[in-house]
């Protein structure tokens, strides 16, 4: 009998979903959230990761990767979401497709009330922009979340947000 | 000519694509894009209207999809102020087909004239190779400029960024289309892509 440990951890799925959709640049702002997908990326010689100082350079280099032909995807943590917004001007006006996953802070068991203000509002700042928001919160839902948003990006061309809950990722511990 | 005159933003420009081939050419939003238009239009530019800050990082998405064509982001010293960080980026990336050109005013020509940050306390050629780029350059001279043209057209060692000082009177504006959209399918047109 196959021990529920044997299905791929919902990283590796994603991991999995980018191959499957030729995701070649994968720029980030790490998060604990992000960690083991982030490993998987450095370790693939066909995806190039891309360490960014701010979440807006990888709506940027996101949209320089479509004109030259290559699809990307964005990962950072829900706080740095607020730190794209003008940038994704860039995404609705020229209509680039665009699709980032985020893991989410503030919402599920936080310790740090710091991390509250933008995480209660990452899904709205997204729609402000007019980027569709999905949301993931239990392993099982991940892959197929994932795999829909990318076919609306890259194969119609939506601006599309997935959000990873807090509930997926884990809260941090700080103190009992 | 006097040897203090400093060059002229148009004829920069001009020079910098006069001979291109395959390059492709990012420009920042506000001068960098009318003086990149007014060099004349070509499908394998991308003109910017929007995004401050974002034009190196737009350079170097499409510099890594197209290892083998030199690219070239025209800026300005403020666009690249507001978007520092992406020299550590691109250090980091080593794509060597991406020059950075700043065309360095030391002010915010579109506003008002308000000085930028380079006129008195910051070298952004300094602060690229304090971000781990190898190759910087300040150029002051048309001989300086004949040379950046040459280096821009080709893959180098490693990414590349040249502050260039030029004068800052403000020339006609020169329009080229707002149609992002349009601007972006047209490249990838101009690169075999669909237009999507």
């Amino acid at each position: 009998m196959k021990s529920a440990s044997a299905a791929p951890s919902w990283p590796r799925q994603i991991y999995d979903t980018f191959k499957a959709f030729d995701i070649r640049q994968v720029p980030y702002v790490p998060d604990g959230g992000h960690a083991e997908l982030i490993r998987y990326i450095h370790a693939d010689p066909e995806i190039r990761a891309v360490t960014l100082t701010t979440e807006e350079e990888g709506v940027a280099l996101a949209a320089g990767a479509w004109l030259g032909g290559q699809r990307a995807a964005l990962l950072m943590q829900s706080s740095g979401v607020g730190n794209c917004l003008n940038m994704l001007s860039l995404i609705k006006t020229c209509r680039f497709p665009f699709l980032t996953l985020v893991t989410m802070r503030g919402e599920w068991g936080e310790f740090n009330p710091w991390q509250v203000p933008m995480g209660s509002v990452t899904q709205r700042t997204f729609e402000m922009m007019d980027i569709q928001v999905l949301r993931a919160s239990h392993p099982e839902e991940v892959q197929d979340t994932v795999a829909y948003a990318a076919q609306m990006a890259f194969q119609g061309g939506t601006p599309m947000a997935v959000l990873l809950s807090q509930r997926l990722v884990g809260a941090k511990v700080f103190a009992k | 000519m006097s040897a203090t005159k400093k060059l002229d933003r148009r004829a920069v420009a001009a020079r910098l694509v006069r001979d291109r081939g395959q390059m492709i050419v990012v420009s920042s939003l506000g001068a960098p894009t009318y003086d990149l238009a007014a060099a004349g239009d070509h499908e394998r530019n991308f003109y910017l209207w929007g995004g401050m800050g974002g034009a190196c990082d737009v350079g170097l998405g499409l510099a890594l999809a197209q290892p083998d064509l030199p690219i070239l982001v025209l800026s300005g010293d403020g666009e690249v102020l507001m978007g520092m960080g992406a020299f550590a980026t691109i250090a980091l990336q080593k794509p060597r087909n991406l020059s950075i050109v700043i065309l360095d005013n030391q002010l915010y020509g579109e506003t008002g004239a308000q000085l930028s940050h380079t006129a008195s306390v910051a070298d952004l050629a300094r602060i690229a190779q304090g971000c781990g780029i190898a190759e910087t350059s300040v150029a002051t001279t048309e001989a300086d400029i004949d040379l950046l043209a040459a280096r821009v057209n080709r893959i180098g060692d490693g990414p590349m960024v040249a502050v260039v000082k030029i004068d800052g009177a403000e020339q006609p504006r020169h329009l080229p289309s707002r149609d992002g959209a349009w601007l972006k399918a047209r490249l990838r047109g101009a690169l075999g892509l669909e237009s999507m």
